[in-house]
């Protein structure tokens, strides 16, 4: 049984259709990437299965429970943590409350205390800044942030919408190379991106969506080299 | 540049520049003549000067206008209870917008419908010599009850006023808030009557303390500490809690705070609580300063409240609180202080006149308050 599973997903703006029908699954322990235009709707999809959204037809299922029964803010207890578009960190509080906000369910002290150790020694720049406000980070330390925040939860799938958008090339480098670190730890990962050359590196498989539909999925190895995936997204 | 800035001004802009520099005009002129009132007959403003600032024993020859030195320090520490009331109302306000951009105009009835509640209790204590035999037993039990009352009604509102209207456009709920507010205030005048009622006096807070040589009115004293304490309290929480953590994410962002688990709406109701909490307390102090409650009570220090936290910056916690001690005792000098120096008389009476104008001109030229936090980013 795949991890997560969604099932003729159809999500709606008030009456604007933006997830027409999308079907895909994530088996444990792979990344899998979403990848598509701007508008397409991957950012709906991620909202869809963490709860801020609800799909009007459809099933969500994650690790056999329907998604669409459960609270949102119940959501992230039974595993999924996501790391919003453009990050999402809260600007006014410092760095450390960001992260016990993102531990905001757990209960046992000592395990986020050494939660918070470990995302220190991921991000050595995060324990520099720990009493600082997170709006006075630079966009490269705030995804870092919202990353290490999405962690602390301890999720069995991260969901990460567009971590590179904005960020200088150097540093993107950085960031997939911590996604890959975060799998090989054994985290499940569901990667939204618009620079699919990178995004179809470092994952096993993908899907790639065109105004709310799934046009085309495949291993990642093999999109690489897709005829139509290399003209769209990969400037050929 | 300057050239070009001068042909920008609009003549309206022009008009509130003028208007800006005619108030301060007013006030500064109102203050210097008012203060200069003592000048015997005859006297050059010269010699008065030099007179004030040679002598030390300023009391007796009235430098400060008509009024002693005295009266100016019992303006002020009048003025810093009666702030310290504006302040803890302040804070419902402030806080409720901090998570929901909305004013909650039915605030002003949150703290009357403690301060009320609460006073048959301090009545039927007062009555049967337990306010007197065992005042602070006493006076914690009224607290309690003011504090719980107030945060009832507040859930209450929340739950069937507001939360169904929490994705309606922004004048909706505050229609609805200014309705609630006549609901409460007719349902209490409904419940309890329409004539003011005499908050008790326990005597234990009367009489006046020595503070640092200076002598206090008791009530005085044990209102302000009172307000201070539970600031810090509430100050702490809102930093240092969990609770108060998640309350300031779900300020900031609702759908990511939904990402962290937070309850989003749960978190929103003990916001109003906690303002609520915050209003009952000073519906108490309310009645042992001014020693009277009735159904509309809650009218003007509501709105007094509404111009100190916007004073200090709708959302800002420490502004409320600023804000509320400032105008506290800028209406308790004010009147003695310019308006009668412009002539008015029976100045004191305008005090209210002080407030409302004040949140006038707040409105107009600094609506981000004075503590100048921008409330632009992601208030919508
Ligand atoms: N809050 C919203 N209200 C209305 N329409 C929206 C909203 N967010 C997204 N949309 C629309 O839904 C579609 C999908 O958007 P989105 O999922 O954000 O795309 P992507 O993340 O792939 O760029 C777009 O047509 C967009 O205009
Ligand atoms: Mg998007």
């Amino acid at each position: 049984m795949a991890l997560l599973e969604l099932e003729n997903v159809h999500s709606y703006y008030g009456s604007i259709h933006a997830l027409k029908g999308i079907s895909l699954t994530v088996e444990k322990g792979e990344i899998v990437t979403l990848i598509g235009a701007n508008g397409a709707g991957k950012s709906t999809t991620l909202r869809t299965i963490s709860g801020i959204l609800r799909p009007r037809q459809g099933r969500v299922m994650f690790d056999g429970q329907d998604l669409a029964k459960t609270p949102a803010h119940k959501i992230v207890n039974l595993g999924i943590s996501q790391v919003p578009e453009g990050r999402g960190v809260f600007s006014k509080l410092t760095v450390m409350e960001n992260l016990e906000m993102g531990a905001f369910v757990r209960t046992d002290k000592a395990g986020i205390q050494e939660d918070i150790e470990h995302a220190f020694t991921l991000f050595p720049r995060l324990k520099e800044r720990q009493k600082q406000v997170a709006g006075t980070l630079s966009g490269g330390e705030q995804q870092m942030l919202a990353m290490a925040r999405a962690m602390m939860a301890r999720p069995n799938l991260l969901l990460l919408d567009e971590p590179s958008m904005g960020l200088a090339p150097i540093l993107v480098d950085g960031i997939f190379e911590t996604i890959v670190n975060i799998n090989n730890e054994g985290t499940t990962v569901l990667l939204v991106e618009q620079n699919a050359l990178m995004a179809l590196q470092v994952a096993h498989r993908g899907y790639v969506i065109q105004t709310g539909e799934i046009v085309l999925t495949d291993d990642a190895k093999a999109l690489q080299v897709n005829e139509m995936v290399r003209e769209a997204y990969l400037g050929h | 540049m300057l050239n070009e800035r001068l042909r920008n001004l609009s003549v309206i802009d022009s008009l509130l520049w003028l208007l800006r520099a005619a108030i301060i005009v007013m006030v500064l002129w109102g203050t210097f003549v008012g203060l200069t009132s003592g000048r015997a007959d005859g006297e050059g403003m010269g010699q008065f000067i030099q007179r004030c600032t040679t002598q030390t024993d300023v009391g007796t020859i009235q430098c400060m206008g008509k009024y002693s030195a005295e009266t100016w320090r019992d303006f002020i520490i009048f003025g810093l209870a009666q702030g310290g009331i504006y302040a803890l109302i302040a804070l419902g306000y402030t806080l409720v917008y901090g998570v929901l951009f909305m004013i909650n105009f039915a605030h002003g009835e949150v703290f009357m419908s403690g301060a009320y509640t609460a006073f048959f209790v301090a009545n039927a204590f007062a009555k049967n010599g337990f306010l007197d035999s065992n005042p602070i037993v006493a006076l914690g039990i009224v607290l309690l009850v003011s504090m719980v009352t107030s945060t009832i009604i507040a859930i209450l509102l929340e739950r069937i006023a507001y939360r169904p209207l929490r994705r309606a456009p922004r004048l909706v709920p505050l229609i609805t808030a200014i309705g609630a507010s006549y609901f409460l205030q007719y349902t209490f005048r409904g419940l309890y009557g329409s004539g003011k009622k005499v908050y008790p006096d326990p005597a234990i807070l009367t009489g006046k303390w020595d503070i640092f040589g200076i002598p206090i009115l008791k009530t005085q004293v044990v209102v302000f500490v009172s307000a201070m304490v539970l600031m810090v309290v509430l100050y702490w929480f809102v930093q240092k809690t969990k609770t108060g953590k998640a309350m300031r994410a779900v300020a900031e962002d609702k759908d990511v705070a939904l990402l962290m688990g937070i309850d989003v709406d749960r978190v929103i109701v003990i916001t109003f609580a906690t303002g609520a909490a915050m209003a009952g307390a000073a519906g108490v102090l309310y009645g042992l300063l001014f020693k009277q409650v009735d159904f509309i009570m809650g009218f003007i220090p509501g709105i007094k409240a509404f111009t100190a936290a916007v004073l200090g910056g709708i959302g800002n916690i420490p502004g409320a609180m600023v804000g509320g001690l400032f105008l506290g005792v800028f209406e308790s000098v004010g009147p003695s202080l310019f308006l009668e120096g412009l002539g008015v008389p029976a100045a004191y009476q305008l005090k209210d006149v002080i407030a409302f104008t004040m949140l006038v001109l707040v409105l107009i030229f600094r609506p981000s308050g004075i503590l100048g936090e921008t409330l632009s980013e992601k208030k919508a």
